[in-house]
């Protein structure tokens, strides 16, 4: 099933939530929508399930427009932040109520909760207490939940968000291997870069309510369309220079023995070390580097760009959203 | 297992269903209950107060001669009757209103709430209550009395008062419990037979020396007389002078658990008020021809004689028996006190106020 | 279909309004306006009554009506406030069974509570006014216990554990977290409680005595006694007034105030010092509750100077104080009850989720009944239903109707907070997969509910059984309820009388726990594990 936002205003109370976003998620496709938080990436969510009526625009499914259509009409599964589980039901009842209020056979019903639960490597869970499960759990029982109807669109809203470590990279692997099983038509919403570009086929990035930037992850990291856009994205090599900016991706930044510039921070992030450094001028230049051999705080060493990963772009002068507000773990 | 099978929430849906039909069965009710407004009435209503009772075997002769149902609203005391009736005047609730006595006589006869009626009956009446305005119809009279508990007078060895004088001696001190007069019918018989007695405004010397003398004050006759008054069985209370009625200590006897020799209690004859009340048919009263027959039935010979028994007052007709504990154990005031009716309504408020003020205040 | 439905769920939306509306529209509106027309319209000009509103004695009856209501709410939190921590925070042995014993005291009815209080207390306070504030303490702390003790036991325990983390002494803890969490209920309770003192009558008139008068007792008197409808008007606006403005607060109160995310019932067994504290306040309440109830019980196996259960035997005899036998009483009030609890749950359900979901007004309108004189709304009622369809004055029909305009209230206030709570994420969540508008609220608010319903319908239950003032207004003779009876016997000297009022007593509070902890028994089974 395709999905279009077309032309979405929302105003709640006055204030301007969505302005004119418009997105398409083909067939099959999964869209990553970006932002910092209060950026309006949840509302959209919202404004495709039904949950909330746009002040102006239209939610095409299929070419179909739903805009006036119900969410308990829209054939659409979405999961919440913290999951949103019925506490008065065990594992299976909240699976099963999606079937049940659709008044399927019971032996449908079952089979599909069996099913649903398989799919999310919580078979047998069926009879525990929605109460006791760990975050990990509680969010795919709010997956199963959503799937079991197999919907046309999956939406998810964070799913990760209150994961940590090891946990969130299995679920958000075992959430990539799922989609791409099943061909679902995704829209997942985060604000964490790393998720965007792991789950997203492409990457939406909403900004103060407007959509600054769609492509794959891999032409929004070679080429942001502003400099808040690559702040966003986690690039700190960033120059203004009048209209336009100088952006130089940190993977394009060599580290070599020499002078001319000292280290002045090295943080490890497992097998990355983001470097920064101080040139003689006054400069400072991030750089990434893999493996264990590492210049230190305080070395002196060179530095070298490679030209390939040098980007012109436009400095966006829209005010009041900071890139840095919400920057990726 | 589905939600809907959760007691919880079969229950709470079977309630709204029962609501529902409680409400469509209600204006049902109700729509039948007048829809035929043309034919004849099967039913006749009785407005009256809280104490009004008849026995079940004399309300089934009534419905049965008559071909009537018998209805009856009761609430409140003979005022508050009355006051309702007022209310609703020319539109009643019913068709017979009883229990309206002298204190509120002259007022229902003013507020044009009854159509005249004279019974055939009434030539059977004793000759005090034969000769009643047009609109009224006397059914009983209840005297209100002093009562005392013959018990605790024998063991504390003094003389039981015998008069509204002695009332204000000192042996007498914190032993008397009356009723408010503000607030209660026995309480307010109590005034007007001081009135009746010392005079206007005399009464407020006697009430001055009561309230000196430690009398207490409460605000029915329920709490005075089962729960202040010693002598009435099982009551907790200390105090052995009570203003009640002749008839209570008959009562005493009646419903004790093994009925003893002599009543515990005694009427006092001295300072006995006499109310008489009054049936009348409500002007406007959706069956008038049943309104007549139930006030003729009420002063029939099967009514009178039920009377006693059932409202602890005394028979109007003439030649109606008393029950047996009522000859034994209680009294008929020879000399009863009595204010005319029009005096009663024309002072009674000043004089509830002033006495609120010289008592309670 | 689709549109076929849509028009449904806009049907039900609107039902929401329409029906508490109409109810009240029709049976407490109306007749109203019309003992309010006939009161202050003199030659259809409006007579307005400012001189009784400025008369001294008037200033001093609302002096005192607000004073004793306001000191009576405080005490009565106060009382209500441990019980419901233990009833709420603990599970042992015998705790439905505690809360089900604590509703007795509230549908006695007021002459058997005061009897029960003037018997119990020594000479000197028993018509004072601490044996007024006493009655009210004794009579409304089921409200407190109930309705803060349900939202208690929603609370998420790990905001205590999280505060004591954070440093807080158990004192803290109470004045910082609990106080303010509970906040919201404690309003509604309080709200409850206030009007109930606020329009106290024969507690009033009873353990008062002559000497002190609310505006409920002085509209009575006016009304009823005095037949002055122009003052005893003017004094039944004032009264509505004063209960409006309560409400408005309170349920400012309440919304400033939010409601804590719920997370089922978090009831646990208490642990060491807690056992000594829950236990202390359990068994000293229920000693305080029971001495009432008890001094009734032996009161009702009194005979002559021994004791027996003849008073009982003669439930099932005739008697000349009522038309029918007197376990007749038991039956019709078993019925009126049900059919009340019905008609309140009916519209106090809508009522409440129209409310929740912001129609404050409407929240005003429904406890307007609980602060409109008895005595004003019964004159009401003889004027306005005397004309076919609506022709009940001499229909049994009322007294449920009656009884229902008395318990809508706690019906909707036991809902309300609860409803507010509700996590609206999950009816989103249904939403999305594929319930109805209908569907969610039977799926998931309902379920949810469980245990504020059951309360709600236990509430409306008892204040139904235990109501007499507009009861004994309307009702016909051979339809006696068990208070109305009660009444009757109490009315009538001798022993038999006042022995099978007691008996009837006995076996109204016998009812209430019977009824309270079977409610309390469904639910139980009713939850999944």
């Amino acid at each position: 099933m395709s999905l279009a936002l077309e032309g979405i205003d929302v105003v709640i109370d006055g204030r301007p939530i969505l302005d004119d976003v418009s997105l398409e998620v083909g067939t099959g496709e999964r869209l990553a929508l970006l932002g910092p938080s209060g950026s309006g990436k949840s509302t959209a969510l919202r404004v495709t399930a039904g949950l909330q009526r746009p002040t102006a625009g239209r939610v095409v499914l299929d070419g179909a427009d739903v805009t006036a259509i119900p969410p308990h009409r829209r054939g659409i599964g979405l999961v919440f932040q913290d999951a949103a589980l019925f506490p008065h039901r065990d594992v299976a009842g909240n699976v099963g109520f999606g079937p049940r209020v659709a008044h399927l056979p019971h032996a449908q019903r079952d089979a599909r909760v069996t099913q649903a639960l398989e799919l999310v490597g919580l078979a047998g869970m069926e009879r525990r207490d929605v109460t006791t499960l760990s975050g990990g759990e509680a969010q795919r029982v709010a997956l199963a939940r959503a799937l079991v109807l197999e919907p046309g669109v999956l939406l998810l809203d964070e799913p990760l968000g209150a994961l940590d470590g090891p946990l969130r990279q299995r679920l958000q692997d075992d959430l990539r291997e799922l989609f791409e099983r099943l061909s679902l038509t995704v829209v997942h919403v985060t604000h964490d870069v790393g998720e965007a570009f792991a789950l997203g086929d492409r990457v939406a990035v909403l900004r103060a309510g407007r959509v600054a930037q769609v492509a794959t992850p891999e032409e929004l990291w070679a080429r942001p369309v502003d400099d808040w856009v690559a702040r966003f994205l986690g690039m700190r090599n960033v120059v203004p220079d009048g209209d336009r900016a100088n952006v130089i991706r940190p993977e394009a930044v060599r580290i070599v023995p020499g002078a001319g510039a000292v280290v002045v921070a090295a943080d490890r992030d497992g097998p990355v070390v983001r470097l920064r450094v101080r040139r003689d001028d006054g400069r400072e230049l991030e750089a990434v580097l893999v493996g264990g051999a590492v210049p230190r705080v305080g070395d002196r060493t060179a530095v070298e760009v490679d030209p390939a990963g040098l980007v012109e772009v436009e400095v966006w002068r829209g005010g009041a959203q900071e890139a840095s507000d919400a920057t990726s773990h | 297992m589905t939600l809907r099978n959760f007691p919880v929430v079969r229950l709470a849906v079977r309630i709204g269903r029962v609501g529902i039909a409680v409400y469509v069965a209600a204006v049902a009710v109700a729509a039948a209950g007048c829809g035929g407004g043309g034919s004849e009435p099967k039913d006749v209503v009785l407005v009256t107060h809280d104490s009004f009772a008849v026995s079940k075997p004399v309300k089934q002769a009534f419905e049965r001669e008559s071909g009537l149902e018998l209805k009856i609203l009761q609430g409140g005391d003979a005022n508050e009757v009355l006051n309702r009736a007022l209310l609703t005047a020319g539109d009643p609730q019913g068709d017979v209103v009883f229990g309206i006595d002298d204190s509120v006589l002259s007022r229902a006869i003013d507020g044009d709430l009854l159509d005249e009626y004279r019974s055939p009956e009434l030539s059977a009446l004793q000759p005090d209550f034969a000769n009643p305005d047009a609109h009224v119809t006397p059914v009983d009279h209840g005297e209100v009395c002093l009562n005392v508990d013959r018990g605790w007078f024998a063991s504390h060895d003094v003389p039981r008062p015998t008069t509204l004088d002695d009332l204000i001696l000192d042996r007498y001190r914190n032993l008397l419990v009356v009723e408010n007069p503000a607030t209660s019918s026995p309480g307010l018989a109590f005034l007007l037979a001081t009135v009746a007695r010392y005079g206007d405004p005399g009464w407020e010397t006697y009430w001055r020396a009561l309230r000196a003398n430690g009398v207490r004050v409460v605000d029915g006759w329920e709490e005075a007389y089962t729960q202040q008054f010693s002598g009435a069985s099982g009551s907790p209370g200390k105090r052995p002078i009570v203003v009640s009625y002749a008839s209570s200590p008959a009562a005493e006897v009646i419903f004790a658990a093994t009925p003893p020799a002599t009543a515990p209690t005694a009427a006092v004859e001295d300072g006995c008020y006499r109310q008489v009340e009054y049936a009348g048919v409500l002007r406007g009263a959706h069956n008038e021809d049943g309104a007549r027959k139930l006030i003729d039935f009420m002063l029939s010979k099967r009514f009178q004689a039920d009377v006693p028994g059932s409202m602890f007052v005394y028979p109007v007709r003439a030649g109606v028996p008393l029950p047996e504990p009522f000859v034994k154990h209680a009294i008929v005031p020879r000399d009863p006190l009595q204010l005319p009716a029009a005096a009663v309504d024309a002072n009674r408020d000043r004089w509830v106020a002033r006495w609120t003020d010289i008592v309670v205040r | 279909m689709d549109r076929h439905r849509r028009a449904l769920s806009a049907a039900g939306r609107a039902a929401a309004v329409v029906l508490p509306v109409a109810f009240l529209a029709v049976f407490f509106a109306w007749p109203l306006g019309a003992i309010l027309e006939r009161s202050l319209l003199v030659d259809g000009r409006l007579d307005v009554p400012f001189d009784v509103l400025t008369d001294p004695t008037t200033r001093d009856v609302v002096w005192f009506t607000l004073w004793q209501a306001t000191v009576s709410t405080t005490l009565t939190l106060a009382a209500g406030l441990p019980l419901a921590w233990a009833l709420s925070r603990f599970r042992f042995p015998g705790r439905s069974v505690v809360e089900a014993l604590v509703l007795v005291p509230f549908v006695l009815p007021t002459v058997v509570v005061a009897t029960a209080f003037a018997a119990l207390l020594p000479d000197g306070v028993e018509r004072s006014v601490w044996a007024i504030l006493l009655a009210h303490v004794f009579f409304n702390v089921a409200v407190v216990v109930r309705v803060v003790g349900a939202f208690w036991a929603g609370l998420d325990q790990r905001l205590w554990e999280a505060a004591a983390t954070l440093g807080a002494s158990p004192g803290d803890r109470r004045l910082r977290l609990t106080v303010p969490l509970l906040a919201p209920a404690l309003a509604s309770a309080a709200s409850i409680v206030f009007l109930f003192c606020f329009t106290s009558f024969g507690v009033i008139l009873i353990l008062g005595g002559p000497r002190y008068a609310t505006l409920e007792t002085e509209i009575y008197n006016e009304a009823a006694r005095l037949f002055d409808l122009r003052t005893a008007a003017a004094l039944g606006l004032l009264q509505l007034a004063a209960v409006a403005a309560a409400v408005l607060v309170a349920g400012r109160l309440e919304r400033r105030l939010g409601g804590a995310r719920r997370r089922g019932d978090a009831a646990r067994r208490p642990v060491g010092g807690e056992r000594v504290a829950v236990g202390v306040v359990v068994l000293g309440s229920l000693a305080l509750l029971a001495l009432p109830p008890v001094a009734l019980v032996l009161r009702s196996l009194q005979v002559g100077t021994g004791y027996g259960v003849d008073h009982f035997t003669s439930l099932v005899q005739e008697t000349p104080a009522l038309l029918v036998a007197p376990w007749h009483a038991v039956l019709n009030s078993l019925l009126f009850s049900a059919a009340a609890t019905a008609i309140a749950l009916a519209v106090g359900i809508p009522a409440a989720v129209a409310v929740a979901s912001g129609r404050r007004g409407l929240d005003v309108a429904l406890m307007l009944p609980l602060g409109a004189s008895a005595a004003l709304l019964g004159f009401g009622f003889l004027l306005a239903f005397d004309d076919p369809p609506l022709d009940l004055r001499s229909s049994p029909a009322i007294v449920p109707l009656a009884q229902a305009l008395v318990a809508l209230p706690f019906v909707v206030r036991s809902l309300v907070p609860a409803l507010r709570a509700v996590d609206a994420r999950l009816r989103e969540a249904a939403a999305v997969l594929g319930a109805t508008p209908a569907q969610v609220r039977r799926e998931i608010e309902l379920p949810l509910l469980a245990r504020p319903l059951a309360v709600a319908a236990g509430l409306a239950f008892a204040v139904s059984l235990g109501e007499f003032g507009a009861t004994v207004f309307v009702v016909r003779a051979d339809w006696p309820t068990v208070p109305v009876a009660i009444f009757r016997f109490l009315g009538r000297p001798g022993e038999d009388n006042v022995g099978t009022a007691m008996a009837l007593c006995v076996v109204l509070m016998a009812l209430v726990a019977a009824v309270a902890l079977a409610s309390e028994r469904a639910l139980v089974r009713g939850r999944p594990r």
